[in-house]
């Protein structure tokens, strides 16, 4: 009978006013804090969840194609600048800890470490983004795209496209010209909520550019160490070894037939050596410039091209990931700002962090995976 | 609103039962009421009218279908024609209407009630899902407007890739993607809310096994739908800028793309047939007045089956080239899924077993999904063994088998579930006589329409085609006739259900006489559910529900 005797008071008295007190941070369907923050990381661990399976699918794809094609995969991995991808996971890490560090400084009610902590995250993230942004740049001017859009060259002239750079630094430079103005009123108006906000706003902005600076140095001394024009290791074999690797395509037919006995005989080797490197033992003794060895088959749309495709796949979901992420931690620099976090309500700080460390750990396999192939 | 008739003197049984002056549906007023609102049951009705509307579409679509092949050839749509109709027909079916039916529609409204809360977990993100489920229906709708899908349900590469109506493909996969999401969201806001917001007394195993199924039905959501929406984003890349991974002409392989899909669609056919067999054991054990047969194996049987459901996808893929081990192995765990779906037809059995069974419209289609799912799933067997499914593979066969899983199982077990929970949900009673003629309608015709194609498919008739030998005419006329009298049947349902919303009776609190906690209270249900825990019993505990005349339904003897 009680609960009938309830819902009939209830039907008098309004929803709005509750028996028991509610604090504003705590949502009218839950009974309390710890329900509440429970069920956000909850939530957020089964988010977690399907976002693993989400790349999962690309890992697939990457494992199937890798073992179809290790040759392949080893050519390509060459043209990735490990030194921008290393520095990107360190970079990456960093903003880990500082994420970290967040959730310590939300339950502390530090507002304004917290503030700084979120910014010093986002300022990773946007360093991260400034580098990929270079690399990405490159290889399409470079003409090396995903699948049927794959034109490289390999003679390791630049394609006839360039400014690939410029137009996808247009969208960050606007975005950070309104942080700027948005930074002025701030501090015009001196107000502490706006300064907290607009401050790391502007600074996650400009290192979106520190990053593309850090990246076009790094990459440019690639190349002058690789000798002029040469981009990948090995290119400087291109002329030399022109037989082909035995991947089980059919297009191998279409290899040019010419080739000197000394050179198909390195062919033989090549292919010795990467099935020895499955597992077999190595009597041969290749070195791996020679295994990266860019050869006619390699070098096509239905090869390097769908290496590529799993390459801009893998990263650039994960990219928008951490656009994703900038957004969330955006928000949660507003909240910060207005000093909403403490003992008893930090979940939204712990949840965007354990989103932003899943980012992190898919960064740290697509690095191996992509970059550190030999 | 009407005005209440509640004289204060009367006794406290009419008291309490009459229509209640202030419920959900006249919380609050005006369109953003309803288009803001983060009211689990109305977010529940949106769905409701949403998926009716879409199946309305796929059901015309199907009529369309039926027409064209009342001729061996020269029916009235070109092939063109005939091969978008049948994809809209599919697609629409699958992913607009059946995977949202029960566990978006139902199950929102359902779920915090039955679980005795104010609300799920978190009611942003509900109304968000509903939203996408928007976007989703807007993008199939341009998918059809613009050019017309033509690739099948399935989306199969390389022809995917290559088909004339690229912007049509794009704007369905994108679409798929987006109520992949919805799905999704819906799946982990059902688990968080079972999980961490049961009130006191609300233990595991005295949960109704309707949440139990939407539990199960959850998981299956979050662990399977990501992996169709990394599908169909780089199937989408593949049209925009030909990636290559599922294209043979780039070195790709179709049949990975085989894999993704079936890796998410199989286990979907769970997202739809799990909440269906939830939404019969509840109508088993209240309309035969006897608590429910093998309350533990249900639970765990829903379990199993979602489980099981992750390791079969390879038996839609016997033909498209796999290793012999490989099909052997799926073949044989194919059959290993049968075993939960049997326990639990025999559970309902059981439940029937010495019970009063009242013979009302959701108990009619109750009965009818035990016989409809019963004949689609043995047919499963032969098609999950590897010798017959070589000749049943790509045969109506196959579509008589999936009709009588989806249709004869999930749409009718979805409209028994409506006719059930129509009480609760609008406040008034609809005319279960007419009802009671729907649901024999629906089941003749429903038969007529599908055992026709069993025989068609065994003959050799293949899936999918827009023309037939003329030795198959009068099987697939008896099919058209059937899918007619289907029609109408489908049609005087919702003719039943809308006529109460404007003559019904109002409704008791209890008119079926459920022990669940929706039962207790208000019909239509305040707008917060509970304004405090409510108190927790055995679900399937009829023994003190006793009926009453003077309220027109049941009440709990104290
Ligand atoms: C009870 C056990 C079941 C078994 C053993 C089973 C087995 C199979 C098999 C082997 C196929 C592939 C046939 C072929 O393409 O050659 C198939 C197709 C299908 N089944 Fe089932 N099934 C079962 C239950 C269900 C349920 C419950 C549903 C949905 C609610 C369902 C929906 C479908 C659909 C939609 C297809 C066809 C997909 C397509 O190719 O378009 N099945 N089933
Ligand atoms: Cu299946």
């Amino acid at each position: 009978m009680t609960a009938i005797q309830e819902n009939l008071a209830h039907v008098v008295d309004d929803h709005a006013d509750h028996h028991h007190e509610h604090p504003s941070w705590l949502a009218h369907h839950f009974d309390d804090a710890e329900q509440q923050y429970d069920s956000g990381k909850l939530g957020m661990w089964l988010f977690l969840v399907t976002e693993v399976l989400f790349f999962s699918g690309m890992f697939c794809a990457y494992a199937l194609y890798r073992n179809r094609n290790p040759e392949v995969f080893e050519f390509c991995s060459s043209f990735l600048n490990e030194k921008l991808g290393a520095i990107n996971t360190g970079v990456l890490l960093f903003s880990s800890l500082t994420m970290a560090w967040a959730v310590r400084a939300a339950q502390l009610r530090q507002h304004q470490l917290l503030v700084g902590m979120l910014g010093a995250t986002l300022g990773c993230a946007a360093i991260f983004l400034g580098v990929k942004a270079v690399e990405y740049s490159h290889k399409w001017e470079l003409g090396l795209l995903p699948g049927k859009l794959y034109v490289a060259q390999l003679d390791g002239a630049h394609g006839p496209h360039k400014g690939y750079l410029e137009f996808i630094c247009t969208v960050p430079a606007i975005i950070t010209a309104l942080c700027a103005l948005y930074a002025i009123y701030a501090f015009a108006t001196k107000s502490l909520f706006h300064q907290r906000v607009a401050g790391p706003m502007l600074v996650a902005g400009l290192c979106f550019f520190g990053g593309v600076g850090l990246g076009q140095y790094l990459e440019a001394q690639e190349e002058a160490s690789k000798g002029h024009g040469g981009h990948a290791a090995g290119h400087e074999h291109h002329a030399m070894v022109d037989g082909h690797v035995d991947h089980g395509s059919h297009e191998h037919a279409a290899a040019p037939e010419s080739v000197h006995a000394a050179e198909t005989k390195t062919a033989a080797e090549i292919a010795a050596s990467s099935s020895a490197s499955m597992g077999g033992s190595p009597n041969v003794y290749v070195s791996p410039i020679e295994l990266k060895t860019p050869n006619a088959d390699v070098n096509q749309r239905s090869m390097a091209g769908l290496f590529f495709s799993i390459y801009y796949c893998m990263t650039g979901v994960h990219a928008i990931h951490i656009i994703g992420g900038m957004i969330v931690i955006t928000w949660l620099i507003v909240k910060a700002a207005r000093e909403e976090f403490h003992e008893q309500y930090f979940g939204p700080v712990d949840n965007v962090g354990l989103y932003w460390h899943l980012v992190d750990f898919i960064w740290i396999y697509l690095f191996p995976l992509l970059y550190l192939i030999t | 609103m009407s005005v209440v008739d509640r004289p204060i003197t009367a006794p406290v049984h009419s008291e309490v039962d009459s229509y209640p002056e202030h419920h959900f549906l006249n919380h609050s007023k005006g369109f953003l009421s309803w288009a803001l609102t983060l009211d689990h049951k109305r977010i529940g009705l949106m769905y409701l009218v949403g998926v009716m509307s879409s199946f309305a579409l796929g059901g015309m679509f199907a009529l369309m279908i039926r027409i064209h092949l009342w001729n061996f050839k020269d029916g009235w749509l070109s092939n063109q024609t005939y091969n978008q109709v049948f994809t809209l027909h599919g697609a629409i079916m699958v992913f607009l209407f059946i995977i949202p039916s029960v566990p978006a529609a139902l199950g929102n409204f359902l779920l915090p009630v039955m679980l005795g809360t104010k609300d799920v977990a978190f009611p942003r993100l509900n109304l968000s899902s509903f939203y996408l489920w928007v976007t989703g229906l807007v993008l199939f709708l341009t998918a059809l407007s613009v050019t017309g899908l033509d690739t099948g349900w399935t989306f199969y590469t390389p022809y995917s890739i290559e088909t004339q109506q690229g912007g049509a493909v794009l704007a369905a996969t994108f679409g798929v993607f987006v109520l992949g999401f919805s799905s999704i969201f819906t799946g982990l806001n059902f688990i968080v809310t079972i999980n961490t917001m049961r009130p006191p007394g609300m233990t595991w195993f005295r949960m109704p096994l309707f949440l139990w199924a939407i539990y199960a039905t959850s998981i299956i959501q979050v662990l399977a739908t990501p992996v169709l929406g990394i599908t169909v984003l780089l199937l989408s890349a593949e049209r925009l800028l030909g990636i290559g991974i599922f294209d043979p002409k780039l070195n790709g392989d179709p049949v990975t793309f085989q894999h993704f899909f079936w890796f998410y669609s199989h286990p979907a056919v769970y997202i739809m047939i799990l909440p269906a067999m939830g939404i019969i054991s509840e109508l088993m054990s209240v309309h035969c007045h006897k608590g429910i047969f093998g309350y533990r194996m249900i639970a765990y049987s829903s379990i199993a089956i979602a489980l099981f459901g992750f390791l079969v996808w390879g038996h839609h893929m016997f033909t498209s080239g796999m290793a012999d081990v490989t099909t052997i192995v799926f073949s044989a765990l194919t059959f290993t899924v049968s075993i939960p779906s049997a326990i639990k037809v025999f559970n309902w059995l059981g439940t029937m077993y010495q019970g009063t069974v009242s013979l009302n419209t959701p108990m009619l289609y109750a009965l009818a999904f035990i016989f409809l799912f019963t004949i689609g799933g043995l047919t499963g067997l032969p098609l999950g063994a590897l010798s017959t499914d070589m000749h049943f593979h790509d045969t109506y066969f196959v579509v008589a088998h999936f009709h009588y899983v989806m249709m004869g199982g999930t749409l009718v077990a979805f409209l028994g579930g409506v006719f059930h929970w129509w009480p609760k949900m609008t406040g008034r009673m609809f005319n279960d006589k007419l009802g009671i003629i729907s649901a024999i309608i629906v089941f003749v015709g429903f038969n007529l329409t599908f055992l026709p194609q069993f025989v068609l498919g065994s003959r050799g008739m293949p899936r999918r085609y827009a023309t037939y030998l003329p030795e198959f005419q009068p099987l697939h006329q008896l099919s058209t006739i059937g899918s007619i009298t289907l029609g109408s049947g489908l049609l005087l349902a919702l003719i039943v259900l809308l006529m109460s919303l404007v003559n019904g009776k109002k409704a008791p609190r209890n008119p079926w006489g459920g022990a669940t906690l929706e039962w207790m209270c208000s019909s239509p249900p305040p707008h917060d559910n509970f304004s405090s825990a409510p108190t927790v019993g055995d679900p399937y505990d009829f023994s003190n529900i006793e009926y009453d005349g003077r309220v027109g339904g049941y009440v709990k003897r104290t």
